[in-house]
């Protein structure tokens, strides 16, 4: 018995090291990336139909692919390319219609800024449309629809109708009404992005939406924050002549009272040679948003 | 009537002894653990993954045992030549056979069960450890209407054990297996069957297939899993609608079990 468990521990050890060997090797035939970007089943009809009575199952299992392969290429440090990721949140929308979350995360998703995201508003807006399809009562979606048209696409008019679509179907919020009639009347600016994130953030059900209207909360702080900064470069210009050096200069001149740090605590940078104040590059409130402040 | 059972209780003692009741275990261990893993890789979906994940494992789970042990119940009487001693006894044919099947029957609805319960102890701890947990998912964690998808499973469970008990009445234990699992796969596309006629040309075909709509078993019919978990009204008319269905089937197909059982030569 003793020497049939060495022998399995020893074989066990070499399997394992053996396969060590075999992923190195394997890794010189096939690229790790083409390997991630393969997707079997392009069909979600064949998908489907495959699945049999597990439909719900195979959704979950394409819905968490879709999850690590947003996660994998956002966080990889090489060329991020989010190709698969409408697919995949199509096959998982079509195998389960009523997968509410791979519609509004999945809009997320595709519509934020490259790197970040997929950078593609437009597959944002289809996959909620086709939410909308499967579940026209579903207020959610017309909401999210408004906001990638509103965050994404800078353009107030089409998000305030859509704010107004979502307020008229049954059970929807209270706020989106007036948030309609705000967004239309002031437009894109930064006050109004505020009431958006901070009604998402009040309402939202699921936590990763919270730490999301709390994320953009804080980054629309930043960029508040980056204006009455360089408001104060720009006084200490008119009085000295020049821009400052550094955040010293501006202290000793009594127009900051420390070195100022944006909403996660990393100090802001200024550019002594334009006056112009940045987020630290390493700060994870980058890239700010293209949201102008109101005049 | 205390024939069958003496039998029956008889194919479960067995089940027991060949280390069916194993799966129970299984289940549970890849339930918790996928509970834990689930957390990691998804983004606050845990509780409609767990449980589409618990409600379509009870259903593998129980498919797997229907059709394998439920092939081999006639079959390995006759490989051991334990037939010879059986059938000479004060028991009828059909006897023998609904007792094997109400055997893995007993077996069947036991495993699940337990399955059940385990499933839903989950659910309560996920509930426990989360308070908020229900606000995120369309129906609460612990939602007494997955019940009624289980039960449709039982019962379409039960109607794949009769398929497979019947093939296993005349043909070898591999031939029961592929001709069930057919079956059962064919059992799911069977819509597609009724809805053949629009795209064919020639009405004897739509009236053939239009008629193997009716004759192959509707499994897809007792699939009801999704809508639970979204919190759909599944009304209980239906779920008793398709229990009648099923149970008419499988009398069907016992009775052609029976019936060819009954003219077998074991000589």
């Amino acid at each position: 018995m003793r020497a049939a468990i060495a022998a399995m521990v020893l074989l066990g050890v070499a399997v394992v090291g053996l396969q060590a060997l075999d992923d190195r090797a394997r890794a010189a035939l096939v690229p790790q990336e083409a390997a991630a970007d393969l997707l079997y089943v392009q069909s979600p009809d064949v998908l489907t139909r495959a699945s049999l009575s597990y439909t719900a199952l195979v959704a979950d299992l394409y819905w968490i692919r879709a999850v690590q392969y947003y996660g994998g290429m956002r966080l990889s440090n090489g060329e991020k390319k989010y190709d698969l990721l409408y697919p995949l949140l199509d096959l998982t929308t079509s195998l389960d219609p009523r997968f509410d979350i791979a519609y509004r995360f999945g809009a997320i998703f595709l519509a934020e800024d490259y790197p970040g995201g997929a950078g593609r508003p437009d597959l944002a807006i289809a996959l909620l449309q086709k939410g909308l399809r499967a579940q026209p009562g579903k207020w959610q979606f017309a909401e999210d629809v408004g906001f990638v048209h509103y965050w994404w696409l800078h353009d107030p008019t089409t998000a305030a109708d859509w704010f107004n679509r979502a307020g008229d179907m049954p059970g929807a919020a209270e706020w989106l009404k007036p948030l309609a009639a705000v967004t239309l009347a002031e437009g894109s600016n930064r006050e109004s992005s505020r009431r958006l994130w901070r009604e998402i953030g009040r309402t939202a059900e699921v936590e990763w939406f919270r730490r999301q209207a709390d994320f953009r909360l804080k980054q629309l702080d930043a960029m508040d924050g980056i204006d009455v900064l360089e408001r104060a470069v720009q006084m200490y210009r008119e009085r000295a002549g020049a821009y400052p050096a550094s955040w010293p200069d501006l202290i000793r001149a009594g127009l900051v009272r420390r070195i100022p740090a944006d909403p996660t605590g990393l100090p802001f940078r200024l550019d002594a040679s334009n006056g112009k104040v940045t987020l630290d590059p390493a700060s994870s409130l980058n890239p700010l948003p293209a949201i102008e402040q109101a005049r | 009537m205390k024939v069958i059972g003496l039998v029956a209780v008889n194919v479960f003692k067995e089940s027991v002894r060949d280390k069916v009741l194993y799966s129970i275990v299984a289940f549970a261990v890849m339930l918790m653990s996928t509970t834990y893993l689930i957390g990691q890789l998804t983004a606050g979906q845990d509780i409609k993954i767990i449980k589409d994940l618990g409600l379509a494992s009870i259903s593998i789970f129980g498919l797997l045992i229907a059709i394998f042990i439920g092939i081999g119940l006639v079959w390995k009487e006759v490989e051991k030549r334990s037939i010879y001693t059986l059938l000479p006894k004060p028991m009828r044919r059909q006897e023998f056979l609904l007792g094997k099947y109400f055997g893995l029957v007993l077996t069947l609805v036991i495993n699940i069960a337990v399955m059940t319960a385990a499933f839903y102890l989950v659910l309560a701890l996920m509930r426990l450890l989360e308070p908020g947990i229900d606000a995120v998912s369309a129906a609460p964690a612990t939602d007494a209407a997955m019940l009624k998808a289980i039960a449709l499973v039982v019962v379409e469970l039960m109607l794949v054990t009769a398929i497979a008990l019947f093939f296993s009445t005349f043909s070898s234990p591999f031939l029961s297996a592929l001709l069930t699992a057919g079956l059962w796969v064919a059992g799911h596309f069977n819509s597609d069957l009724r809805n053949f006629g629009a795209v064919v040309a020639s009405p004897t075909l739509a009236q053939l297939t239009r008629a193997m709509y009716y004759v192959l078993p509707n499994f897809s019919a007792f699939d009801v899993k999704s809508q639970v978990v979204h919190a759909q009204a599944v009304p209980a008319s239906y779920v008793a609608l398709t229990c009648a269905y099923g149970l008419t089937y499988i009398a069907l197909v016992l009775v052609g079990a029976a019936a060819i059982f009954a003219r077998r030569d074991f000589k």
